[in-house]
């Protein structure tokens, strides 16, 4: 057991962390409450089910009686609740408790990157000059802004050494999308005819499914048994109908593709383009720049690698760096400076010689909102704590690897990974254990469970990122409980983990009865059922 | 660095466990070509708070906010106000830093508001089903037009005239890969004619309504006639606050509803992050993109809360996908679901009566000035005008002056030389009488 500095004892195992069962405890009928709330974890009821005709905001009630609605006025209520301000705030903050959250613990999701949200960032977002301007409002009155986009992207240009970055695409996938219909473009203009896209198995599920929404068939290419990408077997399936490979680097089995230049260099000479998914660009930024590997098209996370908040599932942002073969099919908008500063292209006709945008991926600009914290968590760190940040990102991801791969298998676990560890189930075996019983374990133990079942080249996977934000303190709880949890499974003392998690405020819910029979929105009840 | 906790005895007691001689032989996989060293890159070097905040405080002072000006932009995104709990709320860190609520032990507080999200949602546009949200507007109109692809079978989308360029372009873009993309000629501030181009061929029609240019439209005959062909019928809306007060596309036969949020609970920023609102009939679920949160029970009975018929998407379907997208707007939907309970029924209905006074109000003073015309003869809060020179120099002229005129039709249809007089305003709750005097004041100088 360590001490820390207050001279608390911090391991998990110690038995004074734990709650004393006192003699004559109740039993869980007797703790069975009145109101059926359970000291801090309140039951909440859904917001349509608090209706009682109360409003929540002051506004005049002003008669439109001779309208110009042109005879299409509503005539049914619309059914939403009314409740008062205080019921509303109150409704939410029970409801945000029944979250786990990366300020409340470590959330070691492994390909996800659940890491420190800084509070200036999003300070600096809601200044007014960035989150009360509107799109169209005239240039003169948006300068700022389009200064902002321009740092932003010769930080991104400059931190992957590529020529150009399209700004608009809003989410990692989007950017994925934007990358290959550039890649389609491109291939157009040179008057070819290429329909095939080489994934790798390992590949996020997003790779496959943007290659199809493009317009390409997918063709995989098997993973090695070291976990990386089987280069022969990639360079076997290059042909005149190939488009473009996507591949993700680091891979998803937390390593990096050391043979990547070779392979850029097979996918250029075959005449096709190298799509990197960059989602795992936060274990080598201010590192490596994926220009220097041959890539031609590459999407950042804003979400991820720099740490815009992923807010329950979004809004992300995903601009797409481009090679010097691709940067002039970037889609509208585009931004120029011209003699009165900087001004957008937001017209196909009107881009500068040479550009030819392949077309627009949604209305405005992208994610500004986004940006704005974005900018604000590089300047930051500068080049220098973006380093440091990866190589913290990697450092603590082999430490846990290292410390753990003693009781878990690691099945790739003899060399260093990268930002993430990641371990099968082969060491549950026989145990009647599941990694998805494993997983819920750590539930009951603080944690929220790293990724499981993914990626699908190794058995029963646990994909574990403890990204840069954590202290030393924090990883060896971590490990300690890993470990203890491990070792249980493994000894069959199996009990905790069937029915996992017994202490979160609900237990394991049945999604097979989710999607069999789908309830996806509230109804009011039946007018006889009110009236019994 | 104030963000790393690591200190060098951690990082050198870390390296010890893992038998490592320094970090770079973690590294080992990478190139020796490509690891770089720190001076490769041209840029600044770790800040404290102050210094950014000052850095990023300047930026924004050269903007000149929505509410710093009488102000009048709208053409798909709105000025409103949005109540100071929303924003409090939404920055609870168990909501701003959780992540997809893929364990939902631990996310019943995400999964819970998706499920009131998606409850909102269909009653507001008059539908069976909604989703827990897509990116924004536009993109939400692509994944309809994709989405009608799929379930017709056919390529072929008309879409209006009246819809907003942006939308038509990424609707193009995407799933013009998959057939025609036919957009309809419009006057702007009238309906064409669209359904005499529907066809045996034809996917899905995409109107909106109100129209970019803020007419509202009719769109039953178009919900019928496209039924009749076997084509879906997409409804657009920009402006969801004006679904207080007008008949939801669902009660006038709409297929798809694909509609920008952002009006509720969310700010401008600059044209995002928003919200994509996204809902259909019940038949259509199983094509439907994007997540869905569906209620359950746990091993106790109790109720609760699942991201459900993931079978639809991308990490687990892969290829055959509805479609890629893997986000959703997660934080926004929270903020539009916040501010909608807030306005509830008598709320939102206020609120959306109020706009339209704004908007009749701003209407009458403008068609008073000299070779002013208003055009849409019926419109929501947002409407079209005939100036009698372009409109995009009268614009910059009176953004000089401090009044945010509007968008000059121009700057979405810059090809168009027959809009270059039009010019887009909004009219809101947040605009006053001052404004209106602000506005009809400088616009009278500059005609």
């Amino acid at each position: 057991m360590s001490m820390n500095n207050q001279g608390r004892p911090t391991g998990a195992g110690d038995p004074n962390r734990r709650q004393p069962i006192a003699p004559g405890t109740v039993t869980p009928e007797e703790l069975a409450t009145v109101s059926g709330d359970r000291g801090l974890d309140h039951e909440e009821a859904l917001i349509f089910e608090l209706d009682h005709g109360a409003v929540g905001v002051d506004l005049p009630d002003v008669k439109v009686g001779d309208d110009k609605l042109g005879g299409m006025r509503r005539n049914a209520r619309i059914g939403l609740p009314g409740l008062s301000e205080p019921e509303v705030i109150r409704h939410y903050v029970r409801l945000s408790r029944k979250n786990y959250a990366i300020d409340s613990g470590l959330y070691p999701l492994g390909s996800c990157t659940m890491k420190h949200n800084p509070r200036l960032n999003e300070k600096m977002a809601r200044l007014p000059g960035f989150g009360d301007l509107h799109p169209l409002a005239p240039a003169s009155t948006t300068q700022g802004a389009l200064e902002l986009i321009s740092q932003l992207m010769n930080w991104l240009t400059t931190l992957t050494g590529m020529p150009a970055v399209a700004m608009s695409p809003k989410a990692g996938a989007h950017g994925e999308l934007c990358g290959l219909l550039a890649i389609r473009a491109a291939i157009a203009a040179r008057g070819e005819d290429r329909k095939r896209i080489l994934v790798p198995e390992s590949a996020h599920g997003t790779n496959p499914a943007t290659a199809a929404f493009a317009g390409f068939t997918v063709d995989e290419v098997p993973a090695k048994p070291n976990g990386h990408v089987d280069a022969e077997a990639l360079k076997a399936k290059l042909g005149p109908d190939v488009a473009a490979i996507m591949l993700t680097n680091p891979n998803t089995c937390g390593l990096f593709e050391g043979e990547i230049i070779d392979i850029a260099k097979a996918v250029h000479d075959a005449g096709a383009y190298f799509y990197c998914d960059g989602a795992n660009f936060n274990a080598i930024a201010g590192k490596v720049r994926p220009g220097d590997l041959g890539i031609d098209a590459m999407h950042i996370n804003l979400h991820k690698t720099f740490s815009t908040p992923h807010g329950g599932g979004g809004p992300g942002a995903g601009p797409v760096v481009l090679s010097a073969r691709l940067a002039a099919y970037a889609p509208i908008p585009l931004l120029v400076a011209d003699g009165k500063g900087l001004k957008l292209i937001e017209d196909m006709a009107a881009a500068p010689d040479g550009a030819r945008p392949f077309g627009r991926m949604c209305a405005f600009h992208g994610q500004m909102g986004m940006f704005s914290r974005a900018l604000t968590y590089m300047l930051s760190h500068g080049r220098d704590g973006v380093r440091q940040a990866s190589e913290d990102a990697v450092l603590s991801a082999n430490y846990i690897l290292a410390s753990l791969k003693d009781v878990m298998s690691a099945p790739f676990g003899d060399g260093p990974c990268m930002h993430e560890a990641l371990f099968d189930d082969s060491f549950l075996e026989g145990t009647g254990v599941t990694t998805l019983d494993f997983a819920k374990a750590m539930i009951d133990e603080g944690y929220h469970p790293m990724t499981m079942y993914f990626p699908l080249v190794v058995h029963g996977a646990m994909l574990i990122e403890p990204t840069e934000s954590e202290s030393k303190e924090s990883l060896d709880r971590f490990i300690h409980v890993l470990h203890t949890l491990a070792e249980e499974a493994v000894a069959k003392k199996t009990a905790r983990f069937a029915g996992a998690p017994h202490l979160a405020p609900r237990r394991r819910l049945d999604e097979t009865a989710a999607a069999r029979k789908p309830v996806l929105r509230w109804k009011p009840a039946p007018l006889q059922e009110a009236a019994e | 660095m104030r963000y790393l906790p690591l200190t060098t005895d951690d990082r050198r007691a870390m390296l010890a466990r893992i038998g490592a001689p320094d970090v770079d032989a973690l590294f080992r996989d990478v190139p020796k070509s490509a690891l770089t060293s720190l001076s490769t890159f041209d840029l600044p070097d770790t800040q404290g708070e102050l210094e950014v905040e000052r850095h990023m405080s300047k930026l924004a002072a050269r903007n000149t906010a929505a509410g710093a000006a009488p102000f009048f932009c709208g053409a798909g995104a709105y000025k409103h106000h949005v109540p100071s709990a929303v924003d409090h709320l939404i920055q609870r860190s168990e909501f701003l830093t959780s992540y997809t609520p893929y364990q939902p032990e631990i996310a019943q507080g995400t999964l819970q508001y998706l499920f009131e999200f998606q409850t909102q949602v269909a009653l507001l546009t008059g539908m069976e089903v909604a989703n827990a949200s897509l990116y924004d507007g536009s993109t939400a109109t692509a994944e309809a037009v994709l989405m009608a692809q799929r379930i017709t079978k056919r390529g072929k989308a008309i879409l209006s005239g009246g819809l907003h360029p942006h939308y038509a372009e990424t609707v193009e873009t995407v799933a013009g890969l998959f057939g025609t993309m036919q957009r309809t000629a419009v006057t702007p501030g009238s309906a064409e004619d669209i359904i005499a181009l529907i066809d045996d061929e034809t996917a899905c029609v995409v109107v909106q309504s109100p129209d970019v240019f803020g007419l509202i439209r009719n769109l039953r005959p178009i919900a019928d006639a496209a039924h009749a062909r076997g084509a879906l019928l997409i409804a657009v809306v920009t402006e969801i606050v004006s679904l207080g007060l007008l008949e939801p596309p669902g009660a006038q036969g709409a297929d798809i509803v694909a509609a920008e949020g952002q009006s509720i609970g969310n700010g401008l920023n600059f044209g995002g992050p928003y919200v994509g609102l996204f809902a259909t009939r019940e038949k259509f679920l199983r094509q439907m993109p994007g997540r869905l949160c569906g209620e359950t029970v746990d091993v106790e009975g109790r109720r609760g809360y699942v991201l459900t018929l993931s079978t639809r998407e991308q990490h687990i379907r892969r290829e055959k996908a509805t479609s890629n997208i893997c986000t959703n707007s997660g934080l926004c939907c929270l903020a539009f679901t916040i501010h909608l309970s807030l306005l509830g029924e008598e709320g939102l209905t206020r609120l959306a009566r109020i706009n339209h006074a704004k908007a009749v109000a701003l209407a009458a003073k403008l068609a008073a000035l000299p070779g002013v015309e208003v055009l849409p003869s019926a419109f929501f809060n947002e409407f079209t005008v005939k100036l009698p020179k372009p409109a995009a120099p009268i614009v910059e002229a009176l953004a000089a002056k401090g009044v945010i005129a509007g968008v000059p039709v121009s700057r979405l249809l810059p090809r168009d030389a027959s809009v270059q007089n039009l010019l887009i305003l909004a009219a809101t709750e947040t605009n006053t009488d001052d404004d209106f005097d602000a506005l009809v004041g400088a616009l009278k100088g500059a005609i």
